[in-house]
């Protein structure tokens, strides 16, 4: 029956040549949809139903669209008359989580790069093993030693601006490059004809994206965890590293100013708006990544995909690692210590940049680009009247 | 002692244990399923019937006590008791906050269902959503929950509840609500409700069950059997015709088929029997189980044409298709002839207007029998369809016979302990047919009911036992 099943897909997708066949991964979203389509309880909780119900079929690019709208959060598994033992099976986190992985990869560029997202974990894992002995050696090669007399937190005298720079620049330009072409190779998927509303769809995608909306449960209450409890944790967390992060990279970005503008140097004192920016980002990315990974390993074993717990970790032990190191850094800059920790802390974000495009990171741009189309979509009359 | 136990664990059964549990009671609730298939035939459900006099939250307007009645006594053709109906009615205006406070939570009607934005609550997430935040409330409040607990007998003394039985343990409580729901699950006593028809056909062998798997009837079966006032027929039950291919149990809302008055439906004689246009599908989808029922071999199938594809909530099981209508027959295995000649007639009889599927419009047909009063349209249109419809029970209407305190009647006199809520008891309001969502309105009502009167037998004490054993039938004012 499966068998017949894919055949007739596959001959349905000869007759569009356009659009090549489903994969096994894309066809249990399709399935699984035809049975929420049918059926629709969950719709107030998120943006993947009701987007949905515009569908009366589920092609490739609607299904990779609706995966990445989904945020995982879990009420849908835990409200489903048809989630296992069902004989229907339907696990809508899961089947999404899967092709969602699948998008990453597919979009990914190059394309040969692609496939480093299904071993994530261990491409997290090496990147850092590799930035942190790049990082570890020159820091020998250059000073000798690990230690050093006290420089006053002058980590330029360890590395040279420049030197840094070039090697930052580089990874973090072909990784917003290569995270750019991704996306918009997705994007020319699903992307739906831009209406007279886009400038508002885009403001609506942008509070959805920085609110988080999606994790609220529909109901304000929250996401699922470890069971049918709704808890607004996983939103707080998440705000915790984002916001974090963000400021982290604030700290980073106004540094460069002060550096090229103000001509105005680092080692920057305690007070300063660089510091100030990385002290307060750096204690989010501390909190923040520690609760998404106690959440996570709490997490209920039927949510999302097992597959990419790995990737899911790896990357949030890397951001913990990142915002720990900096903030070591910080705290005995002015140490015989600072040139192990600069290298650490230089090691581990080398291996941030380095993965961004082919690891967890991504969730957040392709989700993005979804909420864009849900936000786009919304505003277009449904073609369908299904009547009452 | 225990004070109050409640058997059964759909939503009835959780009003009841909840409502007792807030009277002070110490409770335990005993469900027959595993955890995961917990919730009985709440699970499936979505959404309330509610009284309001004005806008309120998700409910838009107005849907007043009189209309509500109206309706039930449309619908049941008047197989209903009115003071137990209007307490239904009138309780469903004022427990949304009750509800809410135990984690319940509404949205507005989902997309399709327009046509009750105005009468009917949904539930967020739907009725699987309720019985997860019910169980969690319960368990906040110390209710003691057991799962795979199928009680298979009480015992009494006389008209009072002494102790329920699993196998060989005993479990006693002062009280004691019944909420197993109806019999449905249960193929032998399905097959003997319905007998055997003219043609010697057993037609409740080819009925799916809609609901739960576990409604086996088995302490209604006792009840019964133990001298409690039954009510209801037992051929009678919420009946949808859904589709031929889904599950055996627990099929719920997917399965059904809702492009019946968009076509034609004919039986496996290939000839019409019922006027699909009659009025919106979803004030007859469940009328149309029985319908089928009634049809030869238990089986009809649901005809469209392409001008119907995006008009009605997409199937879960793709349609037959076929480019011409005779090759439709012959996949379906239909007589040809037959099947053209009633597709010919009917096209013949098609009266054009303005169709509107939204409305009840002015296409129908004339001089054909049965007639097709509203959007009749010709099969004209290739590429067409057709589903195949068996009956699918929800629920059974057969139950106890019960007074507005939910007390089980035994000869005409209410038991001092034993209560029954849900749909072991829906038979009281609903003699026959249904309307959205009335189901958990009286599940919702009578649970509140049976909880708070089994929460105040068992905390009225000796004295209180003292009392009934002096004045027996008087209890229930004093409760």
């Amino acid at each position: 029956m499966q068998q017949l099943e894919a055949l007739t897909r596959e001959a349905a997708s000869l007759a569009h040549p356009a659009l090549p066949p489903l994969t096994t991964d894309e066809a249990e979203v399709d399935r699984v949809m035809t049975i929420c389509n049918a059926c629709r309880y969950c719709e107030g909780f998120c943006a993947v139903f009701p987007a949905m119900t515009r569908l009366l079929e589920f092609n490739k690019a609607d299904i990779h669209y609706l995966a990445n709208l989904c945020h995982n959060c879990g009420a849908c598994l835990h409200s489903c008359q048809y989630a296992p033992p069902h004989e229907f099976a339907v696990n809508v986190p899961k089947a999404m989580a899967t092709v969602r992985m699948q998008t990453y990869s597919d979009f990914a560029w190059p394309p040969a790069l692609g496939a480093l997202y299904k071993r994530a974990g261990l491409t997290t894992a090496l990147a850092s093993a590799a930035g942190l002995a790049l990082f570890l050696i020159l820091t020998l090669l250059v000073n000798g030693s690990l230690f050093h007399e006290p420089l006053a937190g002058d980590f330029y005298a360890v590395f040279p601006h420049n030197t840094l720079v070039l090697m930052f620049g580089t990874v973090f330009l072909f990784a917003v490059v290569a995270l750019g072409i991704g996306v918009a190779r997705f994007w020319r998927g699903v992307s739906p004809p831009a209406g007279p509303d886009t400038g508002a769809a885009a403001v609506e995608a942008t509070k959805n994206v920085l609110a988080l909306k999606y994790l609220d449960g529909g109901h304000g209450e929250g996401c699922n965890n470890e069971d049918d409890r709704f808890s607004l944790w996983r939103r707080r967390f998440h705000h915790f590293t984002f916001y974090g992060f963000l400021l982290c990279f604030a700290a980073t970005s106004v540094a460069t100013l002060y550096h090229y503008l103000l001509d105005y140097q680092a080692p920057y004192p305690i007070l300063s708006l660089p510091v100030q920016l990385g002290i307060f980002g750096g204690i989010g990315l501390l909190i923040g990544p520690a609760g998404l990974l106690w959440l996570n390993i709490k997490r209920h074993p039927m949510h999302g995909d097992a597959a990419q717990r790995p990737m899911d970790r790896g990357f949030i032990v890397l951001l913990f690692l990142i915002s720990l190191s900096g903030l070591a850094l910080l705290a005995y800059r002015d140490t015989g210590a600072m040139a192990l920790l600069l290298a650490l802390h230089l090691g581990v974000v080398m291996a941030f940049f380095l993965t961004m495009p082919y690891g967890k990171f991504a969730h957040g741009i392709f989700r993005a680009a979804a909420l864009l189309k849900s936000a786009i979509e919304k505003r277009q009359p449904n073609r369908l009247g299904l009547g009452d | 002692m225990l004070d109050v136990l409640v058997i059964g664990g759909g939503n009835a059964a959780l009003c009841a244990a909840l409502m007792a549990r807030e009277a002070g009671a110490s409770v335990m609730i005993l469900e027959s399923a595993p955890k995961e298939w917990r919730g009985g035939n709440s699970q499936h459900t979505r959404n309330l019937r509610c009284m309001h006099d004005a806008p309120q939250d998700v409910l838009v307007d107005a849907y007043p006590e009189e209309e509500f009645w109206q309706d039930l006594l449309k619908v049941t053709g008047g197989i209903t008791n009115e003071k137990l109906a209007r307490l239904v009615i009138r309780a469903s205006s004022s427990c949304r906050d009750w509800m809410r406070k135990h984690g319940v939570r509404f949205q507005p009607s989902l997309s399709g269902t327009l046509h009750v934005a105005r009468t009917n609550a949904f539930f967020m997430g739907g009725g699987k959503a309720l019985v997860n935040a019910y169980y969690r409330s319960a368990e906040n409040l110390g209710v003691q929950i057991r799962y795979d607990a199928p009680v298979d007998a009480l015992e009494l003394d006389g008209d009072r509840f002494v102790a329920a039985r699993i196998g060989s343990e005993r479990i006693e409580a002062r009280a004691c609500v019944v909420a197993s729901g109806g019999f449905e699950s249960n193929r032998e006593w399905l097959r003997e409700a319905w007998g055997q028809n003219e043609a010697g056909e057993w037609p409740a062998d080819n009925f799916l069950i809609r609901g739960t798997r576990f409604n086996m009837g088995v302490l209604l079966k006792f009840l019964l059997d133990a001298g409690a006032d039954a009510i209801g027929d037992p051929t009678q039950s919420h009946s949808v015709a859904i589709d031929a291919r889904a599950p055996l149990y627990d099929g719920g809302i997917c399965t059904r088929v809702d492009c019946v008055s968009l076509g034609i439906v004919v039986n496996r004689d290939a000839r019409r029997f019922y006027d699909e246009g009659e009025d919106f599908w979803p004030k007859r989808y469940a009328i149309w189980g029985r319908l089928v029922a009634k049809q030869p071999g238990q089986i009809a199938y649901s005809i469209i044409d392409a001008k119907a594809v995006g008009r009605f909530m997409p199937p879960v099981f793709p349609g037959e298709k076929a480019d011409s209508l005779p090759e439709l027959a012959r996949r379906l295995g239909l007589d040809e002839r037959t099947f053209m000649e009633t597709v010919d007639s009917y096209n013949a009889a098609c009266r054009m207007g303005d169709f509107n599927h939204e409305v009840l419009d002015d296409c129908h047909t004339e001089g054909l029998e049965p007639a097709k009063t509203h959007w009749a349209r010709p099969l004209d249109t290739a590429p067409y369809y057709a589903y195949a419809l068996r009956p699918g029970i929800t629920f059974t209407y057969l139950g106890v016979k019960v007074d507005e305190n939910a007390a089980v009647h035994f000869d005409g006199r209410p038991s001092g302990n034993l209560f029954a809520a849900g749909e072991v008891m829906a038979g009281n309001v609903l003699g026959q047919g249904y309307t959205a969502g009335v189901g958990m309105s009286i599940g919702t009502a009578f649970g509140r009911i049976a909880g708070t009167q089994a929460a105040a037998a068992a905390l009225s004490g000796s004295r209180g036992q003292e009392e009934k054993t002096l004045h027996p039938g008087k209890e229930h004012a004093a409760a």
